[in-house]
């Protein structure tokens, strides 16, 4: 499709579609974004008192070091799981497939519930984990948990949908000029799906910078233990501290913003 | 060998075992008291304002999804980009964060807000309010199943149509529309199963008000916190039910859509 043949499209009922998109994104996404900015900005000597406490503080980071930690276990599992799905022909396979997708699809109360049920107080798989003398429900591990869970699709299908394309020659071909598996894997697979490696990694960090509900039911967001930054919103919207909630907010959307400029600049090279 | 072992073990543990706690202990009472659980008008009413809340935001973005997804196709301006990385802005922003959003534009604090509800028209804490959290977080999903379909086919044949004297509506529904239905339709479907899974954006901008803005998500959460898992596990089971059918019929409309890209 040529820039000429767009342009010789006769504009007529080019002109009030697009005018109702605009419209309507505007409506919808940018004014409520200006919104919060407004709010910020028109207060923020408050909120930067606010967002510097210890407890938001702890909040912040706290997000961050689950984040990092999902992707960690995220390139790892994902990129063997691309491979299996992807390269592997065996029973269940679908099966496994739809589980990896499974997490987008869930309502992440649910996932909180889920993992609830299996380590609470009554728990199934309490007595494994009390021998190990682990605690899941409202501390760290929990969160892990609901995190690593999550973001379970993201590196899986982007980097799967690259081995696809590319199938096995390149591999076949280090193989046959004497290189180990290991070596294949370093120097032909790895830079081969880099593309999907990365944005299958800013999404996982997206994901869990905003995850929400499962840390919620899973954390029991305790001030200063396990509250991240999602559940310290929502708790001061809860007691009214509404400065609190909508800097910790801005603070999430410009990074949500940062990491979706940052996919936009690789994609263009 | 090891390797796909090892995966599935780590799904098995990861994604199953949860989903499978939730059915077991759904059904641990018997059937009658999971549909005494469900059947709760507490219950009952949440379910059926998150699928009709999602079926009105399905249809919204059904058709402003497919207008956008054209607009971006066809539109050869400069801010093309710009639009373009506004349409995958949900994708990343948090959805918590996408309610509190709205409540900073029409909360009751707010100068909107003020206004709105002296006409007596709230949005934060009603029902416009999660529609529009919903519209939100959905944004993407239509747009990014059709865009790719639309960019394969000809503007040539629309112009054919045109310049032979069909009008604009016949070129739409005879030319246009036909090769993305299945597109719009695995659009659809994405946008209805991931409203009614929504639960950070509701919780932020619904006000929870049992029988009117109580969305099952946010029922469930109530159920966890009061100590009965027991119907936070059948309501649930529901939502799970309707995820198990959902998911291979939007797989199903991709793969006839011939869109590589969910």
């Amino acid at each position: 499709m040529s820039d000429t043949a767009r342009r010789s499209r006769p504009l007529g009922i080019a002109v009030p579609v697009i005018a109702c998109v605009l419209v309507y994104l505007v409506g919808v996404l940018v004014v409520p974004l200006l919104a919060l900015c407004a709010t910020v900005l028109s207060n923020l000597p408050e909120v930067v008192g606010q967002l510097t406490t210890p407890e938001a503080l702890h909040a912040m980071g706290l997000s961050l070091v689950l984040a990092a930690i999902a992707l960690g276990i995220n390139l790892v599992a994902g990129i063997a799981g691309a491979i299996v799905l992807v390269r592997q022909q065996f029973y269940g396979r679908s099966l496994l497939d739809a589980l990896v997708e499974m997490p987008l699809a869930l309502s992440p109360v649910m996932v909180g519930l889920g993992f609830f049920l299996l380590f609470g107080r009554t728990g199934w798989a309490r007595p494994v984990i009390d021998a190990l003398g682990l605690k899941v429900t409202f501390a760290f591990p929990g969160l892990v948990l609901a995190t690593t869970f999550v973001t379970l699709p993201f590196i899986v299908r982007e980097v799967g949908l690259i081995l696809k394309v590319q199938g096995t020659s390149e591999e076949q071909a280090a193989a046959t000029l004497g290189a180990s598996p290991w070596q294949t894997f370093w120097l032909v697979t790895i830079p081969n799906i880099r593309q999907g490696l990365e944005l299958g990694a800013t999404l996982t960090v997206a994901r869990a910078l905003g995850e929400f509900g499962a840390v919620l039911v899973l954390g029991g967001a305790i001030s200063g233990e396990t509250q991240t930054a999602t559940t310290f919103i929502h708790a001061s919207m809860e007691e009214r501290q509404e400065p609190a909630a909508y800097g910790m907010a801005m603070l999430l959307a410009a990074a949500a913003a940062g990491l979706l400029a940052f996919l936009q600049s690789r994609r263009r090279r | 060998m090891l390797l796909r072992l090892g995966f599935g073990t780590y799904v098995s543990a990861l994604v199953a075992a949860p989903v499978l706690a939730i059915l077991y202990e759904a059904f641990a009472g018997g059937l009658p008291a999971c549909i005494a659980a469900i059947t709760d008008p507490v219950a009952k009413d949440a379910l059926l304002l998150s699928l009709g809340l999602s079926a009105v935001a399905a249809v919204i973005n059904g058709v402003m999804g497919t207008a956008i997804a054209w607009g971006l196709v066809r539109w050869a301006l400069p801010g093309r980009k710009l639009l373009s990385a506004l349409v995958d802005l949900p994708l990343a922003i948090p959805t918590l964060v996408a309610g509190i959003l709205l409540v900073a534009l029409y909360g009751p604090q707010t100068g909107l807000g003020r206004v709105l509800g002296g006409w007596h028209m709230d949005i934060a804490f009603a029902t416009p309010g999660i529609v529009l959290a919903l519209l939100f977080v959905t944004l993407p999903f239509v747009v990014r199943v059709v865009e790719p379909v639309l960019a394969e086919l000809d503007p040539a044949e629309e112009e054919a149509a045109t310049t032979m004297g069909a009008s604009r509506w016949l070129t739409f529904r005879s030319v246009l529309l036909p090769p993305i239905v299945p597109a719009i339709a695995a659009g659809t479907v994405q946008v209805f199963a991931r409203s009614v899974a929504e639960f950070g954006s509701i919780a932020a901008v619904s006000g929870n008000i049992p029988h009117h803005t109580l969305t099952a998500p946010v029922y469930i959460l109530g159920e966890v916190e009061g100590g009965s898992p027991g119907s936070a596990a059948a309501v649930s089971a529901v939502l799970l039910v309707l995820t198990l059918i959902l998911q291979p019929v939007s797989r199903g409309l991709v793969q006839a859509a011939g869109s590589r890209r969910v």
